[in-house]
């Protein structure tokens, strides 16, 4: 067990090195390939030759790749200063850089929006899981019936709808047609119900699109797994259906979804992008939108990071439960 | 000896049963029912399925004729219509959205422009996008997946390494972040031109691991088999067999894995073009009208029922086609 742990780590840590390395690539490398200076975007459209100098030298653009890959490693892990001419500024660890447009640092904003986007992915993630595995395992267990049925066409339906066509018509069902919830978001230390309020609508459009998925998966897995031998020899032995159910089965199926599991909540708390967007949450996802529009690379790349340490983590997470549902994993 | 099996006969001599047997499949495979065939007839039998397939045709005809469709309903998709417009609130006169038999869908809010006219050519974009990043990610996905399965050692090290990576990215983010850095103008593209282009390079890029890892799977059962170790035997080349005896082997589940990717890379391109990274406008693209109507949700909610209702049409007509075509062809499917 310890070794596949160790293993995992190391996996995971290089898996990290590559995804920093990728993300520099896509903001600083690939951009100079196609020809885009950053330097004048960090400056603005109508910019002056020399203040695009000033910022090139400042932001090293001009070093080698391999040093400003350096510098930027050094950044995050232990804080790197900018300098260039007499205009000197330390960043210290975790230096995600300061923004093209307001010269915030990133790294504080960024854990300020964070928690909005924890609540938001592990709400919904709840729900999903709840509903979604319940639905695809009922389903399986009476399949071909009228619960199977309608359930896998509401199911085939939630994976067809795009989550800013479902969060949209919510809104304007329960939160301008019905006033049910007041549609804002409220700081949970401000107003428990005004937070419950404002995080209902958004959790139950997200959950309905990954319990859809998940209710799906379920089934197949679940139906897949009831054919295997081990279930018929466990029946064989006299073991009531519920255990065969609860202890044989389930432990197969939930395989499958716990990887999805991981990949999904990992990839959601990094920035659950479209549904902050339409439920104007004030999160990661956001952010990153908004710094998309204003060509403010340190804020996307810094999210961008964020993410994937979200689904490394998460990822990370997933496989030691792995290890404690199927032993083999253990030994593989 | 040709005795039917259920002649008396055959029961008194077991030999002649078994011959029997065998005349009887031989008899039955004069019919020839290849592969294809089999799962054709299977697919024909399914209502839901076909159901999809028709309207996804019918998709298809309607964004390859979107000019003549638009010409003939007599709506230009950029033209304004301000006097539709309640120049107090901006949203359409009239009930509905400005619904008419003029303007079918009604109009946008403050532009007048008829949504139906835009809903047309928005298809255009959206199959686009959908079939050709799909058509990106079945290249790279089967050529690299059948050269990791074929090969194994350190070339199916290195490829599945790549793709386990690829597949832990946190895709949609990783694709607005590398659309949002492409230049708008390259290869002698500009405009809508390299919004469309950068989507389908950068979407496909992105699901290539799940046709890989698929195709490698089988692939590396497949040439374990007798008639590619027969196929060497006989003296075939590594590209022979790789592309005469694999290749075609593996079109199956190519064809099921495509059709399940091209509803999602529909849904990825509406929800760029909705985050405002997709194709700008004035060309009119699903996502983008959606992202339009957040502000009228409450006054003009026909504005965002209508490209809603063609995102959910469109992507739950290839599904149901989908899931139609994977049960036709892999008579083990669950469903």
């Amino acid at each position: 067990m310890l070794a596949y742990l160790i293993r995992r780590l190391f996996a995971a840590a290089v898996m990290l090195v590559v995804v920093v390395l990728a993300v520099f690539c896509i903001f600083f490398v690939v951009p100079k390939w196609a020809g885009v200076d950053i330097a004048t975007s960090f400056v603005g459209k109508q910019a002056d030759p020399a203040a695009v100098q000033a910022v090139r030298e400042k932001l090293g653009l001009d070093d080698p790749i391999y040093s400003q890959v350096w510098e930027f490693f050094k950044g995050i892990f232990a804080g790197r200063t900018y300098a260039a001419g007499g205009d000197v500024t330390h960043c210290a660890a975790p230096c995600f850089g300061y923004s093209f447009r307001s010269e915030q640092a990133v790294w504080p904003v960024l854990t300020d929006r964070f928690p909005v986007t924890l609540q938001l992915a592990l709400g919904a993630a709840v729900l999903w899981l709840v509903f979604g595995v319940a639905a695809g395992v009922l389903s399986a267990l009476k399949r071909g019936s009228l619960w199977d049925r309608s359930a896998m066409v509401v199911a085939l339906a939630g994976v067809s709808l795009p989550i800013y066509f479902t969060g949209l018509l919510s809104l304007a069902i329960f939160v301008y047609g019905l006033k049910w919830f007041n549609g804002e978001y409220v700081p949970i230390d401000e107003s428990f119900t005004g937070w419950l309020g404002g995080m209902i609508l958004p959790w139950v459009t997200l959950a309905f699109l990954y319990a859809a998925m998940y209710a799906r998966i379920t089934r197949a897995t679940m139906l897949e797994v009831l054919g295997e031998d081990y279930i018929r020899t466990a029946r064989a032995k006299g073991l009531r259906e519920q255990v065969v159910i609860r202890k044989h089965a389930m432990r197969s199926t939930m395989t499958p979804i716990l990887t999805m599991l991981g990949m999904d909540l990992g990839a959601l708390i990094g920035g659950a992008v479209l549904t902050e967007t339409t439920f104007s949450l004030p999160g990661l996802g956001q952010k990153v939108l908004d710094a998309i529009k204003n060509q403010d690379l340190p804020f996307i790349l810094g999210v961008t990071l964020i993410t994937s340490l979200a689904v490394l983590i998460a990822n990370l997470v997933v496989d030691v439960l792995y290890a404690v549902i199927d032993p083999r994993v253990r030994l593989a | 000896m040709t005795a039917p099996l259920h002649e008396p006969a055959a029961e008194a001599a077991p030999n002649a049963v078994e011959e029997a047997a065998v005349a009887g499949t031989a008899a039955k495979a004069v019919q020839g029912r290849s592969l294809g065939r089999i799962a054709w007839e299977r697919l024909k039998r399914d209502k839901l399925a076909l159901t999809g397939g028709v309207v996804v045709l019918v998709l298809i005809v309607v964004a390859a004729l979107a000019p003549v469709l638009a010409h003939l309903y007599g709506q230009d998709p950029d033209a304004h219509h301000e006097n539709l417009i309640d120049p107090l609130f901006g949203t359409p006169t009239g009930s509905l959205g400005g619904i008419s038999g003029e303007h079918w869908l009604g109009v946008e809010p403050v532009s007048g422009r008829d949504i139906f006219a835009r809903i047309l050519y928005g298809a255009q974009i959206s199959l686009l996008v959908g079939f050709l990043s799909a058509l990106v990610a079945v290249v790279l996905g089967t050529v690299f997946g059948i050269l990791a399965g074929f090969f194994g050692g350190w070339v199916d090290s290195l490829i599945s390494r790549v793709m386990d990576g690829l597949l832990a990215f946190p895709q949609l983010l990783f694709i607005i972040a590398l659309v949002s850095v492409m230049p708008t103008s390259m290869l002698g593209l500009t405009g809508t031109g390299v919004r469309v282009f950068v989507m389908i390079m950068v979407i496909g890029f992105f699901g290539w691991p799940y046709i890989g890892r698929v195709v490698r799977g089988q692939t590396l059962s497949l040439r374990e088999r007798e008639y590619v170790e027969a196929a060497r035997s006989l003296g075939a080349g590594r590209l022979y067999i790789l592309f005469k005896e694999l290749l075609p082997n593996l079109v199956a589940p190519i064809i099921v894995y495509t059709t399940m990717m091209i509803p999602t890379n529909i849904l990825t391109e509406a929800a760029l073009s909705f985050l405002g990274v997709g194709v700008k406008p004035p060309t009119a693209s699903w996502g983008q009208m959606l992202s339009n109507a957040i502000d009228y949700y409450d006054s003009d909610p026909m504005y965002m029922v209508v490209p809603g209702v063609a995102i959910f049409v469109t992507v739950l007509a290839f599904n149901l086609f989908g899931d139609g075509v994977r049960d036709a062809l892999d008579p083990k499917g669950s469903r």
